[in-house]
């Protein structure tokens, strides 16, 4: 039948969302003089020694990586606030705290590049991943209560990484569920039943409608 | 106080309205919606034209000497745009190849493509017809040798691959939609926050990614 949805077609790559989520802007303190930057992304710069000045993220990482600046890490990525988040996020077991949209990236990036940037990096890392694995778990228990009834899902706050993970699962269920609640597919059911088809064809059918 | 508050807002969206950010916006509602998107020539146009005058400006950094750590900057500014651009390009000539018959046999799906989007259509579905007619079709009983329908009874094109627009996508508001209506009896209402994520059917929300006051992500 046609209509099949290629998977391939409508998903991004984990670096296909890093790539979009290097375009955050950060917070740097260079230790060389440059002149502006004037690029088709936007305008950065100048850069002075010890001034601090916002970049994207790939612009940081690129400097840094040259030992041209410090990478300022961002507020939320402190032992102090992760843990609140954290607090937070374990208390409500139905909702998400919020947190930059590419906190995962952004994180994974400044870990990769600018560990010696971060302030008790290693504390901070193993509560980013103790967040990860708490809200993951909440998507996980939020995919069982997607019903026949559900047409809308409100995921307020999930972050872009979270999204990529969970889009197969997350759209072949609702997909699966309002193909056969769609009530064209029961009247065809019907029929095909009073014509031809066995009646124990239709019972299953029923009962997770009225479920 | 208001007018500060405007001038911060006005500045807010000045940042995010770059041709990149167009850009970027365009290339993942075309990667998460499941039929071909308008085709934006103006912006694609304009980020041609930056893509060039900084290849050129590259040359003559080089030719005079530039620092390579600034060269190597606007290296990366510059494939990070072609990426981009190309990724877009691609992703449309994928969904054309896949839906080829489906988009020539309407208008309004037609129009949505750039000149030169519409000759690669017309000419990929003429090969392909012709291939099959070829290596298939003029094989089987009189009947059967259509390459858009399953056999002569069929009442409607039933062999064109069409992208399936009741399937759900990913999507964030950009600004308070209000209440909703999902289906065509007002059954299925919800209430569109601005910056919230949500999962819906793309065919209910189609108007509102035309209208871009909704992103799909």
């Amino acid at each position: 039948m046609a209509g099949q949805s290629d998977p391939h077609l409508s998903l991004f790559s984990p670096s296909e969302v890093e790539f979009v989520a290097e375009d955050e802007i950060v917070e740097i303190v260079p230790n060389i003089r440059m002149e502006a930057l004037n690029m088709i992304c936007g305008d950065f710069g100048p850069f002075f020694p010890q001034i601090p000045s916002k970049v994207p993220l790939w612009l940081a990482v690129a400097l840094k990586r040259r030992g041209k600046c410090t990478i300022r890490a961002p507020e939320w990525m402190t032992v102090e606030r992760l843990t609140q988040v954290l607090d937070a996020e374990r208390e409500s077991p139905r909702e998400f705290q919020p947190l930059p949209f590419h906190y995962i990236e952004i994180s994974k990036l400044l870990f990769d590049h600018a560990r010696d940037d971060i302030t008790d990096a290693y504390l901070v890392r193993s509560l980013i991943e103790d967040i990860r694995d708490v809200r993951f778990h909440k998507v996980e228990s939020g995919l069982e209560t997607i019903s026949g009834r559900t047409h809308a899902v409100k995921l307020k706050n999930l972050s872009a990484m979270e999204v990529n993970i969970v889009r197969p699962f997350m759209v072949r269920t609702l997909q699966a569920f309002y193909k056969h609640d769609s009530p064209q597919m029961i009247q065809q059911a019907d029929n095909t039943g009073s014509r031809s088809t066995p009646v124990t064809d239709r019972g299953p059918r029923r009962d997770l409608r009225r479920r | 106080m208001s007018s500060w508050e405007d001038e911060d807002s006005a500045a807010a969206s000045a940042a995010a309205t770059t041709d990149v950010e167009l850009l970027k916006r365009a290339w993942r509602n075309e990667k998460a919606a499941p039929e071909i998107l308008h085709f934006d020539s103006a912006l694609v146009s304009r980020a041609r034209e930056q893509i060039q005058l900084l290849e050129e400006t590259l040359d003559d950094f080089t030719d005079n000497g530039v620092d390579d750590l600034v060269v190597s900057l606007y290296q990366m500014d510059l494939d990070r745009t072609l990426f981009l651009l190309r990724s877009y390009l691609r992703l449309r000539l994928q969904k054309i190849e896949k839906y080829m018959a489906h988009i020539a046999n309407s208008d309004d799906l037609l129009s949505r493509l750039s000149q030169q989007e519409q000759r690669f259509a017309k000419s990929c579905k003429e090969i392909m017809e012709k291939h099959l007619e070829q290596s298939v079709l003029s094989k089987l009983p009189y009947g059967y040798d259509s390459v858009t329908r399953q056999s002569l009874s069929s009442t409607e094109d039933d062999m064109v691959p069409e992208p399936q627009l009741d399937t759900f996508v990913f999507c964030k508001t950009k600004s308070d939609v209000g209440a909703f209506q999902l289906d065509d009896i007002g059954e299925e209402v919800v209430d569109l926050v601005a910056d919230d994520l949500y999962v819906l059917r793309y065919k209910s929300i189609k108007g509102l990614v035309e209208a871009g006051r909704i992103d799909l992500i």
